[in-house]
């Protein structure tokens, strides 16, 4: 092959094998040309902080600080009965994306939990394993009651079989109707939890829960 | 690749021969067996080689109110051909038919469901209790006269 003092690929001109030559040379005094512009670290800090804010300190209350920080990661307990759960795990799929919320770590065992989403409908049969898996989750927890079966009991209320309403057995927080609800409107359900874990008081005797 | 359907009567033919006195009634479509003999029908069904049902599809149960109908749709996967048993149980308190899960294992669960939501209880189950109702529960939901 002929010599070439261009090291550019040249775009046409043959069949792929005839270039060979030119592609390696190309990208070879690509590599030295950035050796010789990286010689030295790069000195520009990541994270620039003002110095005004370096200087100073902020201020908050005991509840703002505790509620933020409950709200901002509340971890749900993985708890599917009946199809809204698939609902469910469509929240947390990429598209919804609950981890946008810092909820994205659905636990396998409530006593890491903090949220539990009743997700379908809750037979009689199945009520006491739903009490024992609240009953297990550390304080402080919520529940939402996801779809009109944990509501309500749904198309199947007055069933002989059939809860009407999962707060019959535990308390709830919030309640999410649809059948099944949308992510969206799971999604709404837990920003409403969240306005609400931001009203708690949690010192003194004012301590109450909204 | 379909099924060919055995009729009843043939059925019923070689029933009369292997389980005398089990056969009540046949028409095209199925055979109709007392429920004491169930068991035995059982067997002669699964064991033999010209109908070789080896496999039991579902067992359900019908509430005709004067009586409860247990029907049972088999299968043989060698000869190519489906079968129907039925039998009529009498009586509300305590309809009693005999059990087949000495044959067919599958029939465990649906026997039980039969006797949870329907009240039809299995002579020879070797756990005859509640599948999905609880123990407890007061009368069987799929009867027409509950509520």
């Amino acid at each position: 092959m002929a010599e070439q003092t261009s090291f550019t690929m040249p775009s046409s001109g043959g069949p792929l094998h005839s270039r060979t030559w030119d592609i390696d040379r190309s990208e070879g005094q690509l590599v030295n040309e950035l050796i010789a512009a990286s010689q030295t670290p790069i000195e520009v800090p990541y994270i620039e902080v003002p110095d005004d804010l370096k200087r100073n300190l902020m201020v908050t209350s005991v509840d703002a600080l505790v509620n933020w920080s409950r709200k901002s990661a509340l971890w749900p307990v993985s708890f599917g009965l009946a199809c809204c759960a698939f609902e469910m795990m469509a929240t947390a799929m990429g598209r919804f994306d609950i981890s946008r919320f810092g909820m994205e770590a659905f636990r396998a065992s409530p006593r890491q939990a903090d949220l539990m989403i009743v997700a379908g409908t809750v037979t009689w049969k199945m009520a006491p394993p739903i009490q024992r898996i609240y009953e297990q989750m550390a304080e402080p927890r919520w529940v939402i009651s996801m779809g009109v079966c944990a509501t309500s009991g749904g198309p199947y209320f007055g069933s002989y079989s059939v809860v009407p309403g999962v707060d019959h057995i535990i308390p709830v927080d919030v309640y999410v109707p649809g059948c099944p609800p949308r992510p969206d409107a799971l999604l709404y359900g837990i920003m409403e939890l969240h306005e609400k874990i931001k009203k708690y008081r949690n010192l003194g005797d004012g301590s109450f829960k909204p | 690749m379909t099924l060919s359907v055995v009729s009843g009567e043939t059925l019923a033919q070689r029933l009369h021969e292997a389980a005398p006195n089990s056969v009540v009634d046949w028409d095209e479509t199925a055979v109709w067996v007392e429920p004491g003999s169930l068991g035995s029908v059982a067997s002669v069904l699964h064991d033999d080689a010209e109908f070789d049902f080896k496999f039991l599809n579902a067992i359900s149960a019908i509430d005709f109110v004067e009586h409860f109908e247990l029907v049972y749709h088999l299968t043989s996967i060698s000869q190519r051909h489906t079968g129907v048993v039925r039998s009529r149980v009498y009586g509300r308190e305590e309809p009693t038919a005999a059990s087949v899960v000495g044959v067919w294992k599958g029939a465990d669960f649906q026997e039980r469901e039969i006797w949870d939501l329907m009240g039809v209880r299995f002579n020879g189950h070797p756990n005859m209790k509640r599948i999905m109702l609880w123990e407890g529960f007061d009368g069987h939901p799929l009867r027409k006269d509950f509520l």
